[in-house]
């Protein structure tokens, strides 16, 4: 079973440190940790539209219990992560690099944990349309970190069915190991996940892409896609490189399609899920669990770096507190250290993105030495996975001068890092990316709600000459109306003279008969 | 010598009608110009700049009658951009005109409202809806912050509330490092 895999450009080789939370099995943090105080679920977990509330303080929840409903279809439902009361819908702090708080719904336990009646969802006999809305329901995302909300993504595409439905195992951000133990230790899951998926894509294969230093999860994949008689679904260990678990990169090295700028890979025939998403997939079809947990992994500057399987909601401290962090940690960073984010403090949620906590402090990650100017030496476009040039971006957004920046496709960026990682001058690239980034999606909304000012304003101005131009019509008509009535009237004048003056002869002639007589 | 000037004379008739048919079929409607400073414009419509709403200041900036400082709800980006592309030099806001302010929208404090429909007539984008003594209300994903219906409400019952940064609406600051200082 040899498979011709491709190559994608640039890429980095970083110290992987995935061996150390390899050691113990996924635990529920459930059965090994104390209850948490509060669960603090946010409404706002995935791409798109914020779900709105449907609970209210006092309110008694269970286990799965819709709490967010879906706004619009670019939007993903939010469920009770356990059964209990509402505590408030109020808003508190995000895992989020901003510090800024949004609506969350916070969820006081009762240690009951007492599912909500679910039951499988009978999707084979369902159709396109209501999968997607099932799985939207339940709130299924995207378990790889972009929070992409998959109800969008079970989709044929144009032409009815998919070439090749890649599953991505790849898992290759250091420190995380969560993608590999689910493999290792829940392979069923992710296996009927994928073929749940081909089914409703109609994809004619299925690729499952893993990294080749998690031989331990490529075999017992193996083992179980044998075991399962799983059709057209194959796990191809795929070389070792980040970024080789991005999706155009995966994608490329599995298929040898590059994803041209401002195309899907739908456009190619190719979609792709994470190991994680498919399983939760068949949790959400085939048990009727809607999304209330995920894997993750909890590593860096710990005594007993382990993977949990945590409720959304749940404290980060919480779980952090079960692997014993070092005295001298000073950070939570979620995701890892090349695309990951610095928490604004170590209470926040968990949350549906939350792949990886790793807790970092000074001696693990000094800080960054000062940045040097750019000498051009092209190290960074030669790293770039996206066959970018970074360094140019890196001019246009230092400057400011954002329509170049996009000209030079900034947002095909992925923000992989793997420029900022080579860069000899210490620059931090992404951070320059980043900012242009949101200072340009800033501007498009700002000239959206300006375009949409305009319109309204001249829709009222048409309005008002239209209001006044019918006024005058009807000021007009009804002048003509009353004219006409006086006319009338005053021919009904002449008529009754008429009518006196004949009543008068008639008097008269009568007056002369009887004098005559 | 008289078939060169008939030649030449020739050749002016059969350009001039060239040109004088191009003129007439791809004539352009209203002033390009105009369209571009109106799309710079943040179509607020709140008349600071002295004129009835943002089209008109953009035709008048365009007749070279106004000066292109007079808009504060663009603040100095907006004026950099008129200057960038009129060919200008850019200068400071006219404070006449009034200063920049962050982005706001209009509250209606529900329980002072009389139901007048006073505001509801002077919004510029129709984002107050209401009734004759019915509470009024501000759409405030359709405000532009213009305060031209603070003026006409007789109980003073509309406050301007900043526009508070959200998770959605957060930017990445620009990165600000130490740059290395070469070692004495």
């Amino acid at each position: 079973m040899s498979r011709r895999l491709f190559n994608f450009n640039g890429g980095v080789k970083p110290p992987y440190n995935k061996e150390a939370s390899l050691g113990e099995a996924i635990a529920d943090f459930f059965a090994v940790a104390p209850m948490p105080a509060e669960f603090v679920i946010p409404l706002h977990q995935s791409v798109g539209g914020p779900p709105h509330p449907l609970v209210k303080a006092g309110e008694t929840v269970k286990k799965g219990q819709l709490i967010g409903g879906p706004d619009g279809n670019v939007s993903s439902a939010v469920h009770a992560s356990t059964s209990g009361r509402v505590k408030a819908v109020e808003m508190r702090l995000m895992p989020h690099t901003s510090g800024l708080s949004a609506l969350c719904v916070v969820i006081e336990p009762d240690g009951k944990d007492e599912w909500i009646d679910h039951a499988p969802v009978p999707w084979r006999s369902m159709s396109p349309g209501e999968v997607r809305d099932a799985l939207r329901d339940a709130g299924v995302v995207g378990l790889g970190g972009a929070v992409f909300p998959s109800h969008l993504k079970v989709n044929p595409g144009k032409q009815g069915h998919l070439d090749t439905l890649v599953i991505n195992g790849a898992e290759c951000e250091p420190f995380i190991t969560c993608d590999d133990m689910q493999m290792r230790q829940r392979p069923d899951g992710i296996i009927k996940g994928a073929a749940i998926l081909r089914d409703l894509t109609q994809a004619k294969q299925v690729l499952i892409g893993i990294e080749d230093n998690k031989p331990e999860a490529v075999a017992i994949m193996r083992a179980a896609v044998d075991r399962l008689q799983a059709e057209r679904i194959e796990i191809v260990a795929v070389p070792t490189r980040y970024p080789a678990g991005g999706a155009k990169q995966l994608i490329r090295v599995l298929t040898g399609i590059e994803v041209a700028h401002g195309k899907r890979s739908t456009d190619y025939g190719v979609q792709c899920f994470n190991t994680g998403t498919a399983h939760a997939i068949h949790d959400a079809l085939e048990l009727g669990r809607p999304m209330i947990s995920r894997i993750l992994t909890v590593a860096g500057n710990v005594d007993r770096p382990r993977n949990f399987e945590v409720r959304f909601g749940t404290p980060m401290n919480d779980v952090v507190a079960l692997c014993g962090a070092r005295p001298d940690s000073d950070r939570y960073i979620m995701g890892g250290p090349m695309m990951g984010y610095r928490m604004p403090a170590e209470t926040v949620p968990v949350v549906k993105a939350t792949n990886c906590i790793l807790v970092g402090s000074k001696a693990m990650f000094p800080p960054p030495p000062p940045e040097m100017p750019c000498i051009r030496c092209g190290e960074c476009a030669k790293a770039c996975p996206s066959d970018l040039a970074p360094f140019e971006l890196f001019w246009f957004s230092r400057a400011k001068i954002f329509g170049k920046a996009q000209e030079y496709h900034l947002f095909d960026c992925i923000e992989c890092g793997c420029c900022a990682y080579v860069c000899p001058a210490n620059i931090p690239l992404v951070d320059y990316y980043r900012f242009a980034k949101s200072e340009i999606w800033a501007r498009e909304n700002e000239k959206s709600a300006a375009d949409t000012a305009r319109e309204r304003y001249e829709f009222r101005l048409a309005r008002e000459e239209r209001d006044k131009a019918e006024k005058a019509t009807r000021l007009a008509a009804k002048a003509a109306e009353t004219k006409a009535k006086l006319a009338e009237q005053q021919a009904g004048s002449d008529a009754k003279k008429d009518l006196i003056a004949a009543a008068a002869a008639r008097v008269a002639d009568a007056e002369n008969k009887t004098n005559a007589s | 010598m008289i078939s060169a000037l008939l030649v030449m004379a020739l050749g002016a008739v059969i350009l001039g009608a060239a040109l004088g048919y191009a003129a007439v079929r791809f004539r352009v409607e209203g002033d390009p110009l105009v369209e571009k400073i109106d799309g710079i414009l943040p179509q607020t419509q709140c008349g600071q700049c002295g004129f009835p709403g943002c089209r008109p200041y953009a035709e008048a900036i365009a007749r070279g009658e106004a000066d292109i400082n007079q808009c504060p709800p663009g603040g100095e980006e907006g004026i950099k951009k008129l200057a960038d592309l009129l060919g200008r030099e850019a200068k400071p806001l006219s404070g006449e005109h009034g200063i920049e302010k962050a982005k706001s929208v209009a509250v209606i404090v529900e329980n002072l409202c009389i139901g007048c429909t006073l505001c509801i007539q002077a919004c510029p984008v129709d984002a107050i809806v209401g009734a004759a003594k019915q509470m009024h209300t501000v759409i405030a994903t359709q405000c532009t912050g213009c305060e031209l219906c603070l003026e006409p409400c007789p109980v003073d019952c509309i406050v301007m509330e900043p526009i508070a940064e959200s998770v959605e609406s957060w930017k990445w600051q620009y990165p600000v490092f130490e740059i290395a200082r070469r070692s004495a």
